[in-house]
């Protein structure tokens, strides 16, 4: 099953204070040499039938019109995917061919 | 005059808005953002709070209720909207208005007492105010700093359409002071700070002759009323 991302961004021009309190953070804990630090927001959409031109035309019209708020914000990517569930199977998958266990998520992590 | 208030999931001001109006001598509709339906009222303000959370941006999804359908055609139609804070983010996100709300630029939410002036009394909702006169009532918001293009700027300075300026102090980082705006048509008017709260004596900002006496938000509920009056 596809998994649609979409990757926005608050404008570059403007201040993004959630980044620069974190860029704040950083330099506080003496993480140096980060000149900034910015936030934005992923969005991961599912679709269950194929990835075609109408969908990938619906996609884009959804990203800029409803995820995103141009006055402020640009959508910086769209990308198609697999999803978490197909990744997880294929890495399961890996680790029984090569005979190792993989990747082992910690307790809590949901992937 | 009926003057309808809209209820969306998460909304915090609308009794408040209700009973500015029903001081303002107008009946207050309440209305509900799942249905279709303004039930014929005159007016429509939007209230504060903080609807869907404020998930994917504030006034974002509130913006496509079932009722802003109905809402945005009567605004194009001429009839009075006035949207207050979280209200004027939706105004904003549903292109009633122009410019958008980011967070405040110095990352905390803010609430205080506000001094604004009144740029243009022309608005349907400011014709009760002097041109410049100052008016002060409570601002409290995370995001209510007012951001456009300079193009959008120049064109809403230039057109008259900074209907409320912040004074002495900007609470939010808002570019060039701007409180409130309104459309081209002056029908359309979002603030960020609350008149709906500056409507009773008990209740309002201090003034210089008693503890919490402040009225001036009462101005823009009586502006639509008076407006009314004329066109009937």
């Amino acid at each position: 099953m596809p998994t649609i991302v979409v990757d926005v961004m608050p404008k570059a021009e403007l201040l993004d204070p959630q980044g620069k309190a974190v860029a704040g953070a950083l330099a506080r804990t003496g993480r140096t040499g980060f000149s900034g630090v910015r936030i934005g927001k992923r969005f991961e959409l599912t679709v269950d039938g194929p990835v075609d031109d109408e969908l990938k035309a619906n996609v884009k019209q959804i990203a800029e019109e409803i995820l995103s708020n141009s006055v402020i914000e640009d959508v910086v990517g769209i990308h198609y995917e697999q999803s978490n569930a197909e990744l997880a199977e294929e890495a399961v998958h890996d680790a029984a061919e090569h005979g190792d266990a993989g990747y082992v998520a910690p307790a809590g992590e949901t992937h | 005059m009926r003057i309808g208030v809209i209820t969306f999931p998460g909304s915090l001001d609308d009794r408040d808005a209700q009973r500015a109006v029903r001081l303002a001598g107008a009946e207050p509709v309440a209305l509900w953002h799942g249905s279709h339906d303004l039930e014929g009222v005159d007016a429509l303000i939007l209230p504060g709070g903080f609807s869907y959370g404020d998930y994917l941006r504030a006034g974002a999804i509130a913006s496509l209720s079932p009722i802003m359908t109905e809402v945005i055609d009567a605004a194009n139609a001429g009839m009075p909207v006035l949207g207050i804070c979280n209200g004027f983010q939706m105004l904003t996100e549903a292109h009633l208005l122009e410019g958008g709300l980011i967070r405040n630029d110095h990352g905390s939410f803010v609430c205080r007492d506000q001094v604004l002036r009144v740029e243009n009394t022309f608005t349907d909702w400011t014709v009760e105010f002097a041109a410049g006169q100052e008016i002060t009532i409570p601002l409290k918001n995370g995001e209510g700093g007012f951001i456009a293009s300079d193009e959008v700027l120049d064109r809403l300075e230039g057109e008259g359409r900074v209907v409320f300026r912040y004074v002495g102090v900007n609470p939010n980082g808002s570019l060039r002071d701007i409180a409130g705006i309104s459309n081209a048509r002056g029908n359309v008017v979002g603030l960020m700070p609350h008149p709906e709260h500056a409507v009773e004596p008990g209740f309002g900002p201090d003034t210089a002759v008693a503890m919490r006496s402040g009225l001036d938000g009462l101005g823009l509920f009586a502006s639509v009323v008076r407006r009314a009056l004329v066109e009937a």
